[in-house]
């Protein structure tokens, strides 16, 4: 990551030793610890493996989503088009159809979802956040129109096993294993790969990675591709791991996913953030949320403490450099009349 | 999510009064767009469907508006200085649910509309002290409140409910009567949104909400005090979502902790389908309303030609595509025009 | 690099169009193929009808939403009936009713913390299944209450009135209103809704009657349950269809709706309006003339015989198989029928002269 900071004050550096992101990881690791060693319910292989299960979805979908909004865009749809792509598994599946030829249709469809985003980000040059969310209610809207009132719940059994099961004798859900593998993939590329630099230099700014030779808008159409297939990878699996394919399946998933990411230490403006630190924020409210859970806390507090949290992730990291700042310029200006004073 | 093409604003810098002008008229055609296709859609449903605009059928119409209309208003003056206010949901379910305790009470209705105004005020204060002091991006910072807020209104309310019966009848009333076939509560929108309108165009604080959205650096550089105007766009805003709360409590006569649940969006694509950028720096908060207007028409004009409901949101995603993409495509054609325009009159001047 | 890129993008639609080709081809797993899948434990164990009622168990109540009036109602009857058998009451849940996701992370909660009985109203009919089984396994017992899930995944299922009677007693009291003529619409909760769309069923099946000749039921609309929608789609009933004479709500949140804007339109009491719903929220409706009959079952008899239910499952009485029947205090005893369900009684139903005796 390039961190390209002045050399700065001492007290200044204490602030800028800790990364948010790594900060993120610890309070993840000492949750877990705490839980396991206080939480009765907590440390069993049962609820390790469905707090992974649940939490899944999301993080899945940050993966991509990470990388969009290290380039400086967002994308609001994702939810919707894994409600879209649960809903056409379903409507294709009471017609008949193979599972195995709906998964990849599915999949075909969250691309096109992605596309279009993509186009009209890129192509005309629009606001992602505005067209996401326009594209959020028009793909849920079309998931309405495609599968309407139906629940369809009967997929073939290994399908479901696969999706809401675990492997014999561990804590580790299936579909946790295809979550690794995808997530190495992500890490090593935006991290060890010019394509990574690539998404962090058009995010800190977008003319200069144009100068220095990004094809941005190619780049950025091929993050809202991924993003709108992994979306729907993300819906296929919702509708197996809850073995129901509704289309409002995954509504609000977009929220969650953003709120885990911005947790997690990724600059909403863009050409900041690690993945681990988003995983690790995404990661932090699911055991969070399990915890909580398990200790009686309701529904409503959980929500307030999601929005604290929110608040204070970006609130946190601007305070402490502003007050830095402050102290380097009060130093400064300490030093600047007695230097007058001494001469 | 920086847009560097040549904004019309910036080349009109060059030629005041002329471009000045120009821009006015298509700011202008922009909203006469929204009216006509408003137009359009209401004068086919009335062909097909009589009643549609029957005495009943435009008192409906007004009346579905008004509380869209209340909040767009104030998310519009929000997002011209290219921030975004995404609590306005929650802010309009706790304040309806206040002043309905309030009323529950015996209290009068005058202080309880007052009550749910001023909630709407300390929690856009709160909002706007978060943006504009922890200078962190309003899009996270309002949805982190919109979570806050729904929930102190869950804890708070619980399966409690108001529902007409807790409530003075006059309030009730006063909730669907109107002077013949226009609705109080039409009369009432109309009075704040003309007077948002004139402060943004007439007044100091009003323009420089403008200059703001348009380039936050150059307006700070002005001696635009920052801080205070954005702080003042968010009070505004949360403010009219909480009488827009208190008119929700007298329309319906019913409120619970899921009131205005998932509200911002709809709010949102008002605001924006009325032609307010999300790059801030244009629109008007008459614009805003015309897009209210629209969105609600749609969903009393679909279930009136007999179309299904499932259509509704699809419908309002596409529709809010098409916005977008027709403004941007016209601000690049008139920016190629001015280009074209300044360049000739510089010619002219050379000459 | 964006070479690279989109060579990437090519072979990823290359391999996913080759899978599937190849799918295709084999044949693959479709609907039909895998029919005889599905199932979960079903209920076989033997039953003691005279096992003592054991005590200090703990009755989890998940209602589709907690913070919704009428589920308050239900699981306070719920309480009551726990506290009376000396067990203890518990009541966790989404405060959004249509999070399944949400509702299946609490099933899984509560068979963490090993309660000996979950009560729950199913957002969702197929999707709690898996999480509802697994429960089973552990020893809780599952009783459904007010919504359903498939047959399978539970022990028992508390219904709030025969769904059958539910549907046709609506369309009755429509008619009789109506003088058994002219055009009705129905208002519905979400497309989706389970109960609704059986009842709904029903009232169709009711309105072939010939006593019914003259009744056409013109449309169904959907208000999603929520206040603002179903306003919205009571006025486009009225402009649709201007002869309308009558609307059957069968939502709690559709009829309070319908008959706000009826309360405030030219249609009052021109108009008919009835359907389910509590009379806390309807009596200013009936006072003013806008709704003169409605009906609804007591939310707080349906939560005490859920309770009364999980507690003589948890005690070993029933197993929940055809034919058992169970004690509920006062309320007499109860027998299962077919599929495993209990029915409450007949609904209540509500008017000018009765509202005042009901506080719900």
């Amino acid at each position: 990551m390039p961190e390209t900071t002045k050399a700065p004050a001492p007290l200044a550096r204490l602030g800028g030793a800790v990364r948010w992101d790594t900060a993120v990881g610890a309070l993840l690791v000492v949750l877990l610890i705490c839980s396991f060693s206080f939480v009765e319910n907590f440390g069993n292989a049962l609820n390790v493996s469905f707090l992974i299960g649940n939490t899944l979805p999301i993080a899945l979908i940050a993966l991509p989503m990470t990388m969009l909004v290290v380039s400086g865009e967002i994308d609001l749809s994702v939810g919707s088009t894994a409600g879209l792509s649960g809903a056409v598994m379903g409507a294709l599946w009471n017609g008949g159809m193979a599972i195995e030829t709906i998964i990849p249709i599915c999949l075909l469809l969250g691309a096109l979802c992605g596309l279009v985003n993509g186009l009209l980000v890129t192509r005309l040059g629009l606001p992602s956040l505005a067209v996401t969310i326009g594209t959020l209610a028009a793909y849920r809207g079309i998931a309405q129109i495609v599968l309407g009132a139906d629940s369809v719940t009967d997929f073939p059994q290994q399908y479901l096993d696969f999706g809401a099961g675990r492997i014999d004798g561990t804590f580790i859900p299936y579909a946790a294993i295809p979550f690794a593998v995808l997530l190495l993939i992500a890490v090593l590329v935006l991290h060890a790969t010019p394509v990574g630099r690539s998404l962090f230099a058009v995010g800190a700014s977008e003319e200069a990675a144009r100068f220095a030779g990004v094809r941005v808008r190619r780049l950025k159409l091929a993050m809202f591709v991924t993003t709108g297939l992994i979306s729907s990878l993300t819906g296929v699996f919702w509708a197996l791991h809850y073995a129901s394919a509704r289309y409002d399946n995954a509504t609000g998933l977009e929220l969650s996913v953003i709120a885990g990411v911005l947790l997690g230490g990724i600059d909403f403006d863009g050409g900041k953030g690690t993945l681990g630190g988003a995983i690790a924020g995404v990661f932090l409210l699911g055991a969070g949320q399990n915890v909580m859970s398990l200790l009686n806390v309701s529904a409503q507090s959980q929500i307030v403490v999601t929005g604290v949290l929110l608040v204070i992730s970006v609130l946190a990291p601007r305070i402490g450099r502003q007050v830095s700042q402050a102290r380097a310029r009060r130093r400064s200006a300490d030093k600047a009349p007695a230097a007058l004073a001494a001469s | 999510m920086t847009v560097t093409a040549d904004t019309p604003q910036q080349i009109a810098a060059d030629e005041p009064t002329a471009s000045r002008r120009f821009l006015d008229r298509v700011l202008k055609l922009r909203a006469l767009a929204v009216l006509a296709v408003l137009l359009v859609m209401l004068a086919a449903t009335q062909i097909y469907n009589s009643e549609f605009l029957s005495q009943q059928g435009v008192k409906d119409l007004l009346l579905n508006a008004t509380i869209l209309v209340l909040v767009a208003v104030g998310q519009a003056m929000v997002v011209i200085t290219r921030n975004v206010d995404l609590s306005v949901g929650s802010v309009l379910g706790i304040s309806a649910f206040a002043a309905g305790t309030y009323l529950h009470g015996g209290g009068n209705p005058l202080l309880a509309v007052l009550i749910a105004v001023g909630l709407g005020v300390l929690f856009g204060l709160l909002n706007g002290l978060l943006v504009s002091l922890g200078q962190v991006p309003a899009l996270v910072v309002t949805l982190g409140t919109l979570y806050i807020i729904r929930g102190i209104d869950s804890i708070w309310v619980g399966s409690r409910q108001i529902t007409a019966n807790d409530l003075p009848a006059s309030f009730v009333d006063f909730g669907h009567d109107g002077l013949s076939v226009i609705p109080y509560l039409a009369l009432l929108t109309l009075a704040v949104l003309v007077a948002a309108g004139y402060y943004l165009r007439s007044y100091r604080g009003g323009r420089d909400l403008y200059a703001l959205g348009s380039s936050p650096e150059a307006a700070r550089l002005a001696g635009v005090p920052v801080r205070k105007r954005i702080l003042t766009a968010y009070v505004v805003c949360g403010a009219l979502a909480g009488l827009a709360g208190a008119l929700y409590l007298a329309r319906f006569g019913n409120v619970d902790s899921g009131t205005g649940n998932g509200y911002e969006l709809t709010v949102v694509s008002a605001v924006v389908v009325g032609g307010v950028a999300f790059t801030g720096g244009s629109g008007t908060v008459y614009g805003a309303a015309l897009g209210a207007l629209l969105l609600t028409s749609i969903n009393s004009v679909l279930p009136s030609i007999g179309v299904s409901s499932v259509w509704v949101l699809a419908i309002d995603g596409v529709l809010l595509l098409l916005a977008i993409a027709v403004d941007r495509i016209v601000a690049l054609r008139v920016a190629g025009v001015l280009r074209k325009r300044a360049a000739q009159m510089r010619s002219a001047h050379h000459a | 690099m964006s070479r690279t890129l989109t060579r990437r993008a090519t072979v990823v639609v290359a391999v996913t169009a080759a899978v599937a080709l190849g799918a295709t081809a084999c044949g693959g797993t479709t609907k039909n193929s895998s029919k005889d899948s599905g199932g979960g434990a079903k209920a076989t164990a033997s039953a003691d009808p005279n096992a003592a009622t054991k005590k200090g168990l703990t009755v989890a109540f998940l209602p589709k939403q907690v913070n919704n009036p009428y589920f308050t109602i239900a699981d306070g009857g719920g309480k009551q009936a726990l506290d009376a058998l000396g067990s203890s009451y518990k009541e966790v849940g989404t405060s959004s009713g249509t999070d399944t996701a949400g509702q299946v992370s609490y099933v899984n909660t509560l068979t963490q913390q090993q309660v000996d009985a979950i009560a729950v109203s199913a957002q969702d009919p197929g999707a709690l299944c898996t999480s509802l089984n697994q429960a089973r396994k552990n020893g809780i017992k599952v009783v459904t209450y007010d919504s359903d899930t498939k047959p399978e995944c539970r022990d028992l299922f508390v219904s709030q009135a025969s769904s059958e009677d539910l549907g046709r007693t609506e369309v009755q009291l429509l008619a009789e209103q109506i003088g058994y003529k002219g055009e009705i619409a129905i208002l519905s909760a979400a497309q989706t809704a389970t109960n609704q769309n059986t009842w709904i069923d029903f009232m169709k099946d009711e309105l072939k009657d010939p006593k019914y000749k003259d009744v056409k039921l013109v449309k169904v609309a959907y208000g999603n349950d929520d206040a603002q929608q179903s306003f919205q789609q009571t006025q486009g009933l009225l402009q649709q269809y201007p002869n309308l004479k009558g609307i059957i709500s069968p939502t709690t949140v559709g009829i309070k709706a319908a008959a706000q804007y009826l309360a405030g339109s030219k249609y009052k009491g021109k108009v008919k309006l009835t359907g389910l719903g509590t009379p806390n929220d309807m009596r200013a409706y009936v006072k003013n003339g806008t709704v003169d009959a409605f009906e609804l079952w007591d939310p707080a008899k349906l939560g005490s015989l859920a309770s009364y239910a999980a507690v003589a499952l948890a005690s070993g009485q029933i197993s929940g198989a055809e034919g058992q029947s169970f004690k509920a205090g006062d309320m007499g005893s109860y027998t299962i029928g077919k599929d495993g369900v209990v029915v409450l009684g007949k609904p209540t139903v509500f008017t000018k002269d009765n509202i005042d005796q009901f506080k719900f």
